[in-house]
């Protein structure tokens, strides 16, 4: 196995670790802050069916958490056995916010010990509420520390290049780069709102498989308001996104939009395939690219006939701005009308074709999240540091590459199914009709329950 | 005093912290599932599951800690390091992806799961041996440059009487630094039975994991005579450090405050990794790397100390009170309070 190899396999297996593991860690930073909110909503409202929401969440988040846990490991850590020139370059840079999300990680791992480990244990539920503040900014600054990371990927600055050498490194300028304030805000919004989602689809799928709880309904309504908001704040923060590309990475947007000459008025192109270079069944929104870039529909966007052949990214990336775009857009319309129809008490709200088409949202938003994801990275193609470093250039010279992604393939496998089992059955043996009775004897037949 | 070596102290402590918190935690999940199959499980799962369950998560941070440190002060460990190390890293991250997985599964899942106690027990005492590896390589020999690319010599350190020595002395020694920790413990609850178990298993293992500790100064005699030389300058620390631990083994044969048999405990581990890794200055990777020559610029050490000083800060006091929750709240430890998750 030639080096060639090595760089394909290190490739293959890297987007596979990190698709997998995006799943988890977007839940994993959403979650905690669901939780808090209807912990906090329980104590506001003196409403006990919130506190229980909050725990049976927490108690299904656990299991994500650990594989959240194992699998972020295992990037952490291939990042170096699989980019290995990479990481002796750019430790050099940027290894502060790598070092600060393990203090956050840390930080978030011990207040979920204890809030897990002490339920029912203080009778005042606001300091049940307090430990969980730290659990959900442990959570989000991960988060914001592990972007900042792969936001100077996209935008390295804060050092100077001398003869090969890398001097005069700011790591405070690295972490504040350009990049970042969209990346992050875009990254962590986003969290939120598919978690939000996912626990709205799970509350439709009891309501529709026969549960007519008041618990679920409250459930689905709290989540759906939540996914609401997030999804809007994405939206408007994916209008930022693209203006900071725009000014700064314009070969990605130029690749995502099929733009292949500079143009003023430049239309956007919403679907569509590409054949032979030409561009077929597409809808052409007139202006609409110029205004996305710039705020002005007549301004001028550069496209793919500016840069050269070698230094574009892969033009397949339109269709993953495509399916990310149209779930995010889809979600908020969704949303909107669950709210406004749940207000003024429209029937449809309630019918089992709107409520599946809710159970489908969870789903389709970690779709979004995965698109999102592989668009921004293929999109940077074929550098792994902007301008800097070549991908073909930082791989490993190892030869055993093809064989580890065979491993961890298997072990990606074995860990989505026990996901998947052991939530399920978790949730199918303990329903919340149970549930609610067990803690109404445990507390000698509490009136809060009615 | 140089950058260098607070750099490297503070990844060494967090390495320490590491071995000692994860070696109790991979020795309970071993003798947690050896219960399951030898029908004492009654008598040591609830003790184990206690002390385990709200601290698991914490463990791991230990060691993504010290990885992440490393990168950063240590750039060019990520070129020697990454490069060679694939193949046994990626066994262990399978593994502790495995255990750590099958841990949640198990406690939150579906609890007295044969399979999954089975699954985590065997692969904590793998962990430590692929682990340990890294040890043996650093000491150099088996790493040589090919076209500049560094390369490992697979079957040379297969055949390496030292990387043996390495890893039956991890295994030996996970095996006794948690039954000395859990006899504690369970003498702790007030559970007998359980202390007893333990500290018939503390007092088997303290033999092999002190004869392989002093095998290994023997192998590195005709491995790496300039490190061997510098451990036996260092002999009063590893004197000390077996003083120590006749201390532990008397205090737990003669059944008296295991308590202290356990601080005993932690002491004669400390004073010999810090005596090994004093010893192995100024090599990272022996010899194409050392301290010095693969350290990060300036400005990103002076921030690195600076963020792990706010950070630690910020969890001392988080682990107190993980500490004063759980560890030493005597209702907690003896099953009475609450803690159902």
């Amino acid at each position: 196995m030639g080096n060639e190899d090595a760089l394909f396999f290190s490739r293959v297996l890297t987007e596979l670790t990190l698709s997998f593991h995006i799943i988890y860690a977007t839940i994993g930073v959403g979650i905690p802050l669901m939780i808090m909110i209807a912990q906090w909503v329980g104590i506001k409202k003196n409403d006990d069916h919130y506190i229980l929401l909050a725990r049976r969440w927490t108690r299904g988040f656990v299991i994500t958490v650990a594989v959240g846990v194992v699998t972020g490991t295992a990037i952490g850590l291939q990042l170096s056995l699989l980019w290995p020139n990479f990481m002796e370059l750019a430790g050099n840079v940027i290894a502060l916010p790598l070092f600060m999300e393990t203090f956050a990680f840390f930080f978030e791992a011990i207040f979920l010990g204890i809030y897990l480990y002490t339920w029912d244990r203080f009778k005042d539920q606001r300091k049940h509420l307090l430990l969980l503040i730290p659990v959900a900014i442990g959570a989000s600054f991960s988060a914001v520390f592990i972007t900042m990371v792969n936001a100077f990927m996209n935008a390295p600055q804060g050092f100077d290049i001398v003869n090969g050498s890398l001097v005069n490194v700011n790591p405070l300028v690295a972490m504040f780069n350009p990049a970042m304030p969209t990346k992050v805000a875009h990254v962590v919004v986003t969290c939120y709102m598919t978690a939000a989602f996912v626990l709205a689809s799970i509350a439709a799928f009891r309501l529709l498989k026969g549960s007519d709880h008041i618990y679920h309904k409250k459930a689905l309504f709290l989540t759906m308001k939540l996914g609401l908001i997030f999804s809007i704040a994405t939206a408007v923060i994916g209008d930022f996104s693209g203006k900071y590309l725009a000014e700064y990475q314009p070969e990605k947007l130029a690749a995502a939009e099929w733009h292949f000459e500079t143009e003023e008025k430049a239309p956007l192109i919403l679907y569509g395939v590409l054949d032979n270079g030409e561009v077929k069944y597409a809808i052409k929104l007139p202006f609409a690219l110029s205004f996305l870039a710039h705020s002005d529909p007549t301004a001028e966007v550069l496209g793919l006939d500016q840069f050269l052949e070698d230094e574009i990214p892969p033009l397949y990336i339109h269709y993953l701005f495509d399916i990310m775009v149209t779930i995010g857009m889809w979600m908020v319309l969704l949303s909107f009308v669950f709210w406004i129809g749940t207000k003024r008490r429209w029937v449809f709200v309630q019918s089992n074709w709107f409520r599946w088409l809710i159970v489908l949202g969870g789903p389709l938003s970690l779709i979004a999240i995965e698109a999102g994801w592989w668009l921004a990275e293929v999109g940077r193609q074929p550098w792994i540091l902007r301008g800097i470093m070549r991908t073909a250039d930082a791989a490993t010279s190892s030869n055993q590459v093809d064989l580890m992604l065979m491993l961890f393939s298997g072990l990606y496998l074995i860990l989505g199914m026990g996901t998947i089992v052991v939530l399920s059955r978790m949730f199918r043996k303990n329903p919340v009709e149970r549930e609610l009775e067990d803690r109404e004897a445990e507390q000698g037949g509490g009136q809060a329950w009615t | 005093m140089d950058l260098e070596i607070i750099g490297i102290s503070v990844l060494w402590t967090f390495l320490f912290g590491y071995v000692i918190v994860a070696s109790i935690d991979f020795g309970a999940g071993f003798f947690n599932a050896y219960s399951v199959f030898t029908g004492k499980q009654h008598i040591l799962t609830n003790i184990i599951q206690r002390y385990l369950s709200p601290v698991w998560e914490v463990t791991n941070v230990f060691l993504v800690f010290f990885f992440v440190g490393i990168i950063g002060f240590f750039p060019k460990t990520a070129f020697y390091y990454g490069t060679t190390l694939l193949v046994p890293v990626s066994i262990a991250i399978i593994l502790l992806a495995i255990r750590g997985s099958y841990y949640a599964f198990e406690t939150y899942g579906s609890r007295g799961h044969k399979g999954y106690a089975f699954m985590y027990g065997l692969s904590g005492l793998f962990i430590p041996a692929s682990l340990s590896i890294v040890l043996t390589i650093s000491e150099g020999g088996f790493i040589s440059l090919n076209n500049g690319h560094p390369v490992l010599n697979y079957w040379l350190l297969f055949k390496s009487p030292l990387t043996w020595s390495i890893v039956v002395l991890s295994i030996a020694a996970v095996l006794y630094i948690s039954a000395v920790f859990l006899t504690w413990y369970a003498n702790q609850a007030g559970d007998i039975a359980a202390t007893n178990i333990m500290r018939k298993y503390a007092l088997i293992w303290a033999l092999p994991t002190i004869i392989t500790a002093g095998g290994i100064i023997f192998e590195l005699r005709l491995h790496n005579h300039e490190h061997f030389e510098r451990l036996i300058d260092l002999w009063v620390v590893f004197g000390l450090s077996f003083l120590l631990f006749i201390g532990t083994v008397m205090l737990i044969w003669r059944r008296k405050n295991y308590g202290l048999a356990f601080v005993l405990l932690v002491g004669q581990f400390a004073l010999a990794f810090f005596g090994y890794g004093f010893s192995h200055y100024p090599y990272l990777l022996y010899p194409y790397l050392t301290i010095y020559d693969g350290f990060t610029n300036h400005a990103m050490a002076i921030s690195l100390i600076v963020a792990f000083i706010a950070g630690l800060g910020l969890l001392i006091p988080s682990l107190y009170l993980l500490l004063r929750l759980f560890l030493f709240n005597k209702d907690y430890v003896k099953g009475k309070s609450d803690h159902h998750p």
